[in-house]
């Protein structure tokens, strides 16, 4: 393992880890946030078959970014959840709900209505807290002494809530491409039609976010302003435009699964972007990838499980 | 509000919730996949109807308990992280690579294979999904027995070094780590738990419709392979429980010391305590009721064995003995049940009465929750027992919390309490309509909604399609 610097793959396999789970649980969370939008009955049906088969696969990917976190930066694991930690419980209690209503929705015809709305309530509240979770990591978490230090209503600021509502609107949009991908007829239509809105409003969350951040600090406003870096940094949002532009044109002609890629990459690109104001911090501000990592061998002997 | 409780209380109140909730669901399903296993051995190998209705029937009750296991799983890797901030910062090196390997091995392999176990029995060929079921089987063992290598060494902690910064890291080899002193013994312990409990609800279920119609073949054969299960089983796991036992005196004497009600050094044997309210603060046991040296001779094998008491130890290491004793009385208790329950069914079988003796099925039907109170009251045993340390005589539970204010530890628990009885209570409640059917020659497959699979990648090309309810 000499020569390989373990915490930086490490840093990005678990980003990885969240960027699969943000892509791949985002659509069908957005589809829960959708759900009472669709007409009772075989519309919802279909709507729920549409991720039936892939939720909780698509859910691994939590346990693995929770539990790779913990493995291989066990201190920026305990530093960021309790920090977060109502945000977290409220997270786990909406899963749960959401996805036993998965089950348990075809139980009992009696039952139905409660479930339906225990799985759109569960992915509302799943969606903003972690909305919450990336707005309380990005504003700063108070450290001291290698533990958290801050006060437990810390995590909830207008931008917090700003990113928690972004979140929302960003996964209801992956759900509404999604299910112009997978379904046609009038389920399709509806979903088409949301599309334009969600877009729109995901636009504004996302320029709403980009510039709320080099406010809450100067180092987030150097590394997105100052020479030389703001010539890399600058490509981000150029390209979200373009992506924008593609993205609305697709949705008018027609396309069936240009929508949700498209959709996709501008999740990347403000994904990308928080890459940029972070590094090279687990915890903004307060801890490195690497004053967080484990020893390289704990780091190391996980790795050959990876490939 | 809750200033006069201690927040450590609180968290650990909440652990202990969620893990003993969670526990119950994998406890049934690594049973059930092994036993589903079997019984599609035995149809390919036999080509007998009986095992076909069989599979189908536990398949589906399978379904709904491996996703609430699944779903009370997710809670807990987060768990360690808002409650034990501190344990994980210390111990997640070494912890937390043998937690990963359990979703890495495991996880992928159990949720690669179940969306082809539920739904594919009619569109795969038998042999395919024959495998599938080896697979979903093997995936439950290989999570078995990765989490019970990062519990057994937080009971038995081996293989680590102690950092500048006050962590606990690997020394060198990760096997010392993995296999930890008590970690063979926990397994199998575990595991033939696990067997032992899923024989009992399936006997049960036999047992209830033996009682309504002494024909049914199904419940005829379900009855009667559970019955061999414990049986044979039962006596091999008070075997390797006792063997466990002696394992845990030699690792962590104050546990057993607290389990036996021993306060005070038997320097000429041990009795055994059949009855008695152990205090700490006292530091005795009131109304004892106990047979002399009968504690010795479980120990040691050796009636006039020397065994020390807890009074031999500083009062800050003792666990909470009157937890630990009662734990393992029921524990003990409801073992000698399940022993009686399989001799009677072996006496019951010579007398070609097996499937006549109603009280024999009413029994079994009692019996059919005794597996699950007995792995909780184990799982207390040990983990209780363990206290009042997170790793075994190294890391204090008081300095394993995150900086909790009692407010929020105690909300969150009350709403797990809440979300957990209502979810899984419905949970529970569809399970037991499941199997308050008989099993029948036509028995259907797993509802023909697609409700989960592989994630995105091995089913990408899914159309919906609309299903009549």
């Amino acid at each position: 393992m000499n020569g390989i610097d373990l915490p930086l793959v490490w840093a990005g396999i678990i980003g990885f880890a969240v960027l699969a789970y943000v892509v791949m649980d985002g659509f069908d969370l957005g589809i829960g946030i959708l759900y009472p939008s669709f007409v009772a009955g075989e519309e919802r049906n279909r709507v729920m078959n549409a991720i039936a088969p892939v939720w909780d696969g698509n859910e691994t990917w939590l346990v693995m970014g929770g539990g790779g976190l913990l493995a291989a930066f066990p201190l920026a694991y305990a530093i960021i959840l309790p920090a977060a930690y109502p945000l977290i419980i409220a997270m786990l209690l909406g899963l749960v709900f959401r996805g036993v209503a998965f089950e348990f929705r075809w139980r009992e015809p009696r039952h139905r209505r409660f479930w339906e709305a225990g799985f759109s309530v569960g992915s509302v509240v799943a969606a903003l807290a972690q909305g919450m979770m990336l707005g309380t990591v990005l504003q700063g978490i108070e450290v001291d002494n290698n533990a958290f230090a801050g006060g437990w209503l810390d995590w909830l600021s207008p931008f917090s809530l700003l990113t928690g509502a972004s979140v929302v609107v960003g996964y209801a949009l992956l759900g509404a491409t999604w299910l112009i991908w997978k379904t046609d007829g009038p389920v399709q239509a509806h979903a088409r039609r949301f599309s334009y809105w969600l877009g729109a409003s995901t636009l504004v969350a996302l320029v709403a976010v980009s510039a709320a951040t080099p406010f809450l600090a100067y180092d987030y406003w150097r590394r997105w302003f100052s020479l030389p870096g703001v010539l890399v940094a600058a490509q981000v949002p150029l390209l979200v435009v373009v992506v924008a532009v593609a993205f609305f044109y697709s949705l008018r002609r027609g396309s069936e699964w240009l929508p949700f890629l498209l959709a996709l990459v501008l999740f990347l690109l403000g994904y990308i972007g928080l890459g940029i104001s972070i590094y090279p911090y687990i915890v903004p501000r307060a801890v490195t990838i690497w004053d967080a990592a484990a020893p390289a061998r704990s780091q190391g002997f996980c790795s050959p499980g990876r490939s | 509000m809750l200033d006069h409780l201690d927040p450590v209380i609180i968290a650990r109140a909440q652990f202990a919730f969620t893990v003993s909730f969670h526990f119950i669901f994998p406890s049934f399903s690594i049973g059930l996949a092994s036993y589903l296993m079997v019984l599609e051995g035995l149809s390919l190998a036999t080509g007998k109807v009986v095992y076909a209705t069989l599979c189908r029937y536990w398949l589906k009750i399978f379904a709904v308990v491996f996703g609430m296991g699944v779903v009370s799983g997710v809670v807990l890797s987060y768990q360690f992280g808002t409650n034990w901030s501190e344990f994980s910062a210390k111990a997640g090196a070494i912890v937390g690579p043998l937690m990963a390997y359990e979703v890495m091995t495991a996880f992928f392999l159990e949720a690669g294979f179940l969306g082809v176990m539920l739904f594919g029995l009619s569109k795969v060929g038998k042999k395919a999904h024959f495998l599938a079921t080896c697979m979903v089987a093997l995936g439950t063992l290989i999570s078995a027995t990765w989490i019970t290598s990062a519990n057994s060494w937080m009971q038995t902690p081996a293989g680590y070094a102690i950092n500048h910064k006050g962590q606990f890291v690997p020394a060198g080899s990760w096997l010392p780590i993995i296999f930890n002193p008590s970690f063979p013994f926990r397994l199998a312990h575990t595991v033939l738990g696990a067997f032992l409990t899923t024989a009992l609800v399936v006997g049960a279920v036999g047992a209830w419709h033996l009682l309504k119609d002494r024909s049914n073949p199904g419940a005829r054969k379900m009855f009667s392979m559970a019955m061999w299960m414990a049986a044979i089983v039962a006596p091999i796991q008070m075997f390797v429980g006792d063997a466990h036992g002696l394992n845990t005196l030699e690792h962590q004497p104050l546990k057993v010391l607290a389990m036996e009600g021993h306060y005070d050094a038997s320097p000429e044997g041990a009795s055994l305590l059949l009855f008695g309210l152990p205090s700490n603060d006292e530091a005795r046991v009131r109304y004892e009721i106990s047979i002399p040296k009968i504690g010795s001779l479980i120990l040691k094998h050796d009636p006039n064995a020397a065994l020390p008491g807890l009074k031999d130890f500083p009062k800050d290491q003792w666990p909470p003995t009157a937890i630990v004793f009662w734990s393992f009385r029921v524990m003990v208790g409801l073992a000698l049940c399940m022993f009686g329950l399989g001799l009677w069914s072996v006496l019951a079988r010579l007398r070609k009465r097996l499937y006549e003796w109603t009280w024999l099925h009413r029994a079994a039907v009692a019996m059919g929750p005794a597996g699950f109170v007995a792995v909780l009251a184990g799982w207390v045993t040990t983990e209780v027992g363990r206290q009042p340390y997170t790793v075994y005589g190294l890391l204090r539970t008081a300095q394993s919390h995150s900086p909790l204010a009692a407010e929020t530890v105690g909300g969150s628990l009350v709403a797990f309490a809440l979300v957990y009885f209502g979810a899984f209570g419905f949970g529970i409640y569809y399970v037991l309509r499941l199997m308050a059917k008989p099993p029948r020659p036509d028995e259907s497959e797993p509802p023909q909604k697609p409700q989960r699979a592989a994630g995105i990648t091995p089913a990408p090309s899914i159309r919906p399609t609309i299903l009549a309810e």
